[in-house]
């Protein structure tokens, strides 16, 4: 462009930088507290005796510190780096750059606070409470506005493949967020779902696959195709092919959810669905590895003695094989065999360590000599990290892939009697403890050699001299088309992204707002006359073990299999959650499914098992939970709580809430005379009690009906 | 079981709103090059002086 004059600007390294230490620091913490929640699998004594410690509330802790914090923070980081390089414009506010920035700090602050305390939701990645929603949600529309206003403001006309991916990640996990969300207050620290038990459950697992889709893969695959390139010095292997598989996957992702719910009480076609477009995903998945890897051609001399590049390849291929594993997982007949055990918590982990974990690394390595304009401290040092990330990832997975075959097909094995094989489920478990001391050693090398990069980082930017601004310039963006009378509609019109994203949301309040509370207040599952709502103290109870994370190693959910039904009882039927909020299906059986568990034991069984679980089962891992016994429960809450059920339609009677402690301490002193009589001395208000009547009736209100369910 | 209904609606919304965000994309001309953004972005910035540089197409 002759004659037009050149416009100066700067980049803002300062927030780049911010971000990268924040990624760094919670990554740390992250995975110490996830190599703690490997360890406390072959070890209860870990569990440190005392609930903020104990596995149900560290996994979450976990799982939140690796996806928001450290995964989190590192998409800011990558994109407020290359968005203002790609777009030739500084990002449109630096106000908006540092809320996006201690927004996200305080929210992970608040979560490292909350979780550890029992304040939680219990559904997967969205465990927060509430007002911490809110928090997530305006923090995440800054951010968002942050990039419109940077595309607004760009200089190039062209947005580069990776802007796409970043926009598409935005909108969609402001969407998926807000409705997973979606909750009655009870108070300030607790809420109850808008949606109940299955309807919960299929809410949960939408959102669920797709925080794995939108905020572990798009992002990062728009870091890829910004950060690979440069990386390589090779422009990306096929533009094309990067605009194809970008919007087929958009596209496909959204369905995959129901993968999560096969062979359930979630309704057959909803599962069909969900498995049709998840073994589609495999060719858009695909696309990103192939184009990520090939685009190297010709530079591998370059990944043999550039760290940058050996974790890049090591993170595309990681890709490429959870993309696979993936469709394959969705199968109904490989799901069957994998769901519930440690198969999954591998093929997560192969997406974690290997996808977003090395691909931060590479991002981090990258970008710290280019912001300190030296040269990284130790190639040497980085490499070492790289081989011990890379053991790391195969001590992880390739025991849990064992120790998850071990385990199903033990769960599955019929004596030639047609028995069970292993009708003691904690049979099952002591045989794959070996494994998980593996896992464990796995994630130890993986987080040394985190470590490890923390110190060569340090020394680089020891070493070397930080540039806050970067000055580049670029001549104007010219005008789309010339414009006859100007009118602020106009404008939208030529900015195609923001007018979206202004629609979609416009679209999603109004109909958020009219349809959800008009549809979900009455259930239309097929209804079991016998199912009742929970009485107070069991409601009490359901909240305790909500609180404490036992959905974490507990399911709910038997499934249609001789095998479940002959272990278990009665497989589960979608009427029997309709009171169900949030739902309790979970995920992994890493104890066994308590959704028949309902007057199978006295309640002194239960209160001894929970106050010393091996007392009961030797050799069991699960923690025991003493405090229990002599803790009491505050039941001051309770008609805040009968009010918000009754609100989101749960049959109480008009004015229960005055009469629900009276109901709730006649049925604790009947749990108490129970333990009484089997020699146990109990407080009617201690939690230990709310607990037993919780289990006591689950499962229990379709054995009330003649057989007559569909 | 309605909430598929509303996911589903959602989803379609949301796929939609990223169809015509690909045809407005199309329209506006932003995949009509498809070799000199890969390349592009490989550029990187020297470092500017204070003189005014008489623009001259970029061939670093």
């Amino acid at each position: 462009m002759s004659g037009t004059t050149l416009e100066q600007f700067n980049y803002d390294n300062k927030i780049v930088k911010y971000f990268g230490v924040a990624t760094v620091a919670w990554g740390l913490v992250g995975m110490l507290v996830g190599l703690i929640a490997a360890i406390q699998l072959f070890l209860p004594e870990a569990n440190l005796g005392n609930p903020y410690t104990t596995f149900g509330r560290i996994r979450p802790l976990h799982t939140n510190a690796v996806i928001f914090a450290f995964v989190g923070n590192a998409i800011f980081a990558g994109i407020y780096y290359s968005m203002p390089r790609l777009l030739k414009a500084p990002m449109w506010s630096k106000a908006l750059s540092w809320i996006n920035f201690w927004g996200w700090q305080l929210i992970i602050l608040l979560a490292a606070i909350t979780l550890p305390l029992g304040i939680t939701t219990s559904k997967e990645y969205a465990e927060l409470e509430w007002p911490i929603d809110i928090l997530i949600a305006l923090v995440w529309v800054a951010f968002g506005a942050n990039m419109i206003g940077t595309l607004i403001k760009r200089r190039e006309k062209h947005m580069y493949v990776a802007i796409w991916f970043y926009l598409a990640s935005f909108v969609t996990v402001a969407v998926l967020h807000i409705f997973n969300s979606l909750a009655l207050p009870v108070s300030f620290l607790k809420s109850y779902s808008a949606y109940a038990g299955v309807q919960d459950a299929l809410v949960q697992w939408w959102y669920g696959h797709n925080a794995v889709a939108f905020f572990l893969t798009t992002p990062f695959l728009g870091l890829m195709y910004y950060y690979l390139p440069k990386a390589a010095n090779r422009p990306v292997y096929s533009y094309k092919l990067s605009i194809i598989h970008f919007w087929s996957l958009i596209f496909l992702y959204i369905w995959a959810g129901p993968h999560h719910l096969l062979y359930t009480a979630l309704p057959e076609w909803a599962q069909v669905l969900g498995v049709v477009f998840s073994v589609m995903l495999i060719a858009p998945s695909w696309g990103g590895m192939v184009n990520g890897l090939l685009t190297l051609r010709g530079a591998w001399d370059k990944v043999r003695v550039d760290p940058v590049l050996k974790f890049m390849v090591v993170a595309v291929t990681a890709y490429g094989m959870a993309t696979f594993e993936g469709p394959m997982l969705s199968l109904k007949n490989v799901n069957a065999i994998a769901h519930y055990t440690d198969w999954i918590v591998a093929h997560v982990h192969i997406g974690g360590l290997g996808w977003n974990g090395f691909f931060t690394f590479a991002m981090l390595y990258w970008l710290w000599p280019r912001m300190w304009k030296t040269n990284l401290y130790s190639t040497k040092l980085a490499t070492t990290h790289f081989w011990m990330g890379t053991l790391g990832i195969i001590f992880y997975a390739l025991p849990m892939y064992v120790a998850a075959l071990t385990q199903s097909l033990m769960w599955k094995e019929f004596s030639e009697a047609g028995r069970l094989a292993y009708p003691n489920f904690l049979e099952t478990v002591i045989q794959i403890v070996p494994m998980y001391m593996l896992r464990a050693l796995g994630g130890l090398l993986y987080l040394s050699g985190a470590i490890l990069m923390v110190y060569n980082l340090v020394k680089t930017a020891k070493q070397g001299s930080f540039q806050a601004e970067e000055a580049d310039e670029a001549a104007a963006l010219t005008p789309h088309k010339a414009e006859k009378g100007e009118f602020w509609h106009r404008a939208w019109e030529r900015k195609p992204v923001f007018f979206t994203i202004m629609a979609t949301v416009a679209i999603l309040i109004g109909g958020a707002i009219e349809i959800i509370p008009t549809i979900l207040v009455k259930s239309n599952v097929p209804t079991i006359s016998s199912v009742q709502p929970y009485t107070p103290l069991e409601l009490q109870g359901r909240d305790l073990y909500i609180s404490h994370g036992c959905v974490g190693c507990h399911s709910q959910m038997i499934r249609p299999f001789r095998s479940e039904t002959e272990r278990y009882g009665e497989y589960s039927k979608a009427g029997e959650y309709v009171y169900d909020r949030p739902f309790l299906w979970g995920s992994k059986r890493t104890g066994p499914d308590l959704h028949r568990v309902g007057g199978k034991y006295p309640d002194s069984w239960h209160y001894h098992h929970m106050v010393d679980p091996q007392s009961m089962s030797p050799g069991s891992l699960m923690p025991p939970y003493p405090w229990m016994a002599t803790n009491i429960m505050d039941h001051s809450n309770l008609p805040a709580k009968i009010k918000t059920l009754q609100k989101l339609g749960v049959p109480y009677p008009e004015g229960y809430e005055q009469q629900a402690h009276a109901d709730l301490m006649v049925q604790a002193e009947q749990i108490v005379a129970n333990l009484k009589s089997s020699g146990v001395e109990a407080m009617p208000e201690s939690e230990i009690v709310a607990l037993i009547a919780y289990l006591q009736r689950l499962g229990t209100d379709i054995k009330k009906t003649t057989a007559s369910n569909p | 079981m309605e909430v598929i209904f509303i996911l589903i609606a959602i989803s379609l919304i949301l796929a939609g709103s990223f169809l015509f965000l690909f045809f407005r994309a199309m329209k506006g001309g932003q995949f009509e090059d498809s070799h000199t953004p890969a390349i592009r972005i490989l550029f990187d910035n020297e470092q500017k002086t204070k003189e005014k540089k008489v623009p001259s197409t970029k061939s670093k």
